[in-house]
């Protein structure tokens, strides 16, 4: 291989961000001097020093690294950039025990609230939103940028876009959830669910994400297929939409430029279905269509079958995001939003039943010929499973949009089960299947450091979501029940506290199997640490395998 | 050419991809959401909702602040088993001037859309510094931090002019008395109480958590949650004339 021989000098990225980012450490310094409370203080000082590190870092990579910046191809074979997905894989992982570990605390809090302290700092509604985006932004998001850089390469063969850029988006991402996640804990919150972070926040995710846009769409625009493969529709539905969901909900106006506490524009009627747009697409777009990009690559290409049906990919694609947007209304039945947008809210949501299973069908017939792989490979059933669950909660959620049903359901654990049938067993499963095969592929490993830790992690953190979701049906049934309950006097029959006292076994149960699943993960963190360090390196790189159109 | 032919355009070209995915996901949010903006039966018309005093807009920002929403829906649902525990069902009307609005999502804790009025301000401060001190199987976290805390008076005018920007009706009379009024209402014999209750129709002015000198906020909680749900008098409401 020729090297030209060529004086080393920055490039333009390189001398751009290093300087972009000491203008924002002098912006942040006077902005931690001015502040007017003691939070934003706080983020200022920290975005201060992280800007610090970040051109420190840039000038030493420059240092470091050859005068020739790494060839898009070597021998002919595309020079995969494998840097940014390992620290988002690695990202995932700590966040997820993070998050998975709040979610135990805040629901131990509901069984024995002393668990309290009386502190602001770790009651109950500082602690739930932590948990939230630690789990679905933190965890998922990582999965999703991780998996979504990795597939875009070897999908389109070609390189990833850009040489700072993709470090960029991971590294400020992952300090947007340091923001938020601190933020939540000192009281920072616009009240938003699951749009929490305040406008300085906001701002510097949409930076972040208009990166990650360009990163993925530069990357697709260079391939080297025709066509561009269907994780890769998803994936763009995926980045897209987010943008414009969170640029809809959050246009909100800061008191001060140097406080955290800011307005919404929207207010009352208008904010609620703007909130729950964007709710319950945070679920369709971001819970949704960004893993079933990771169904449609990681499971053909771990059970080494083609996807099952092309024709009913681009059915469920285009079906699937054109119904989700219109299903945020069924979180406000009966409310003071008109009727005519409750009523449309929950059509959509019962039509969005039927792409929701031809997805799970496409998945899961892409096993034919291969099921008996689910008894010898823990991952690919793993990633099976998840699908189920899928299916299990994409016919659940369109019933609990029927109005009848969900004046029953609404307000209860009836929804939060939902939710983590859902997200434990969809997200969370479909998640660790990837992990499991990315880690060993990004690290240029043979394979898992142990495959039996991988059964240990399926059943245990499965016996978790069973008991999690059956105690929370329980408890949400039961207690919508009590509610609407009259004596045959024609009194209600029980007061509030008489239906809270109720829930108390089923919370115990609840927190029981979150340990469960917490457990789960500590043993998948091990494995995948087992396997970085101690596994054997794969002498050849494999080649990407095609799976048909 | 076959229709799965013709799909080839948005395979072979991200730009087009990205394009007809805008188009696909703009509809339903379009068609949703436009219309409540125009629409004029979205927000009923009520007389008495009024925007909130600057003790209770501190109040309201500690609600935020720790998370009440997270428990406690402000939204009661016109199903005769919420109109009898908890009042009439909420208006649209009602949460007009709410930047965000507070219907929440879960009942771990009882509804508060119509709480004000229902117990002593004395209640309040000894159930939010502890609740297990007044309903034993409670599993709300104790707020007894909220006493030892003081509001900032100078602080609350900004924020009301920044309401009003995104569309709260706070005349330049309530900005410019803000710091006043919002002592004079945790303050009976503060001489600008009855300026205060002028420019605020139906707001107490008490002393809600028993305790002289700046107001804290556990007064300015306590002044939030005893005015929810009290502004509008349904004895007047015409519900025909707001049939929707």
């Amino acid at each position: 291989m020729s090297q030209p021989s060529m004086s080393k000098s920055m490039t333009v990225g390189e001398s751009g961000l290093a300087v972009l980012f000491a203008v924002t450490a002098f912006l942040c310094v006077i902005a931690a001097a001015k502040a007017l409370d003691a939070p934003f203080a706080f983020h200022a000082a920290l975005s201060a020093a992280a800007s610090v590190a970040v051109v420190f870092g840039i000038i030493n990579r420059y240092f470091e690294r050859p005068a020739a910046l790494p060839p898009e191809e070597i021998n002919g074979r595309p020079n995969y950039n494998m840097g940014p997905i390992k620290f988002s894989a690695f990202m995932a992982m700590f966040w997820g025990i993070a998050g998975f570990l709040v979610g135990l605390i805040i629901a131990s809090q509901l069984a024995w609230p002393a668990l309290n302290f009386d502190l602001p700092w770790i009651s109950f509604g500082r602690l739930r939103p932590l948990h939230t985006s630690a789990v679905i932004f933190a965890f998922g998001g990582n999965v999703l940028i991780a998996s979504s850089f990795y597939v875009v390469q070897k999908t389109c063969r070609a390189r990833l876009a850009g040489e700072l850029a993709p470090w960029f988006v991971v590294v400020g991402y992952n300090y947007f959830i340091l923001m938020a996640g601190t933020g939540y804990l000192l009281g920072v919150t616009q009240s938003k669910e699951y749009a929490e972070p305040e406008w300085y926040s906001d701002l510097w995710l949409t930076i972040v994400w208009v990166v990650y846009l360009l990163v993925f769409l530069v990357t697709v625009i260079k391939r080297k297929e025709p066509h561009i493969f269907v994780a890769n529709w998803f994936y763009l539905a995926f980045i897209v939409t987010i943008a414009v969901l969170h640029l809809g909900n959050n246009p909100a106006l800061p008191v001060s430029v140097f406080g955290s506490k800011s307005y919404v524009a929207w207010g009352g009627v208008q904010d609620a279905m703007f909130q729950w747009w964007y709710g319950h697409n945070a679920v369709g777009f971001f819970l949704t269509a960004g893993f079933l990009a990771i169904m449609y690559y990681f499971i053909p290409k771990r059970a080494e079958r083609p996807i099952y049906s092309y024709r009913l990919s681009i059915i469920h694609f285009w079906a699937l995001i054109f119904l989700y947007i219109w299903a945020g209304p069924h979180h406000l039945h009966y409310t003071a939003l008109p009727d005519w947008t409750q009523t449309l809210g929950m059509t959509f949501s019962i039509m969005l039943w039927m792409p929701s299973w031809g997805g799970m069908i496409n998945g899961l017939m892409t096993l034919s010929g291969a099921w008996d792989k689910l008894r010898t490979d823990p991952v690919l059933r793993m990633l099976v499973v998840s699908v189920a669950f899928y299916g299990m909660s994409t016919f659940e959620g369109p019933m609990m949009s029927i109005k009848v049903v969900n004046s029953l359901s609404h307000y209860t654990d009836w929804t939060i089960g939902h939710v983590h049938s859902g997200a434990l067993g969809w997200v969370g499963f479909v998640s660790f299947g990837a992990l499991y095969c990315l880690v060993p592929w990004a690290w240029n490993r043979k394979g898992l450091y142990s495959l039996k830790l991988v059964n240990w992690h399926f059943w245990i953190a499965t016996l978790g979501i069973v008991l999690y979701i059956s105690a929370m049906w329980v408890s949400g049934i039961l207690q919508g029940l009590m509610w609407r309950a009259y004596t045959s006097l024609g009194f209600l029959e029980y007061s509030f506290i008489e239906t809270v006292e109720a829930m108390h076994p089923f919370y115990i149960i609840r927190a029981a199997g979150g340990a469960l699943f917490l457990i789960g993960s500590l043993i998948m963190a091990y494995n995948l640490w087992m396997t970085v360090r101690a596994g054997e390196a794969e002498v050849q790189a494999p080649v990407a395998l095609q799976p048909a159109e | 050419m076959s229709f799965w032919a013709r799909h080839q355009i948005f395979e072979k070209n991200s730009i087009v991809l990205i394009v007809g995915i805008l188009l696909v996901i703009a509809i339903g949010g379009l068609v949703e959401i436009t219309p409540l903006f125009y629409l004029k039966s979205t927000i009923e018309v009520v007389d008495g909702v009024r925007p909130y005093t600057p003790l209770e807009l501190a109040g309201r920002n500690i609600y935020v602040r720790e998370g009440c929403y997270l428990c406690h829906s402000q939204m009661i649902r016109p199903l005769r088993d919420e109109v009898e525990r908890y009042g009439h069902f909420s208006l649209a009307a009602e949460s007009m001037y709410d930047h965000p609005f507070q219907w929440g999502s879960k009942r771990t804790g009882p509804d508060l859309a119509r709480v004000g009025a229902k117990y002593s301000d004395d209640w309040h401060v000894t159930h939010l510094t502890n609740p297990r001190a007044i309903v034993p199987q409670s599993v709300m976290p104790g707020y007894p931090f909220l006493s030892q805390t003081e509001v900032d008076p100078a602080a609350i005018a900004d924020h009301m002019r920044t309401l009003k920007i995104v569309g709260t009706p706070y005349t330049d009379d309530q900005i410019a008395n803000a710091a006043a009024d919002m002592k004079a209402q945790a303050d009976p014999d503060n001489a600008g109480t009855d300026a205060f209750t002028k420019r605020y129709a139906k707001a107490s002015v008490r002393n809600f958590d028993g305790k002289t000198g700046v107001p804290t906020e556990m007064d300015a909680l306590i002044a939030y949650l005893q005015m929810l749900g009290t502004l509008v008098d349904f004895k007047l409401y015409n519900e025909k004339a707001n049939l929707r």
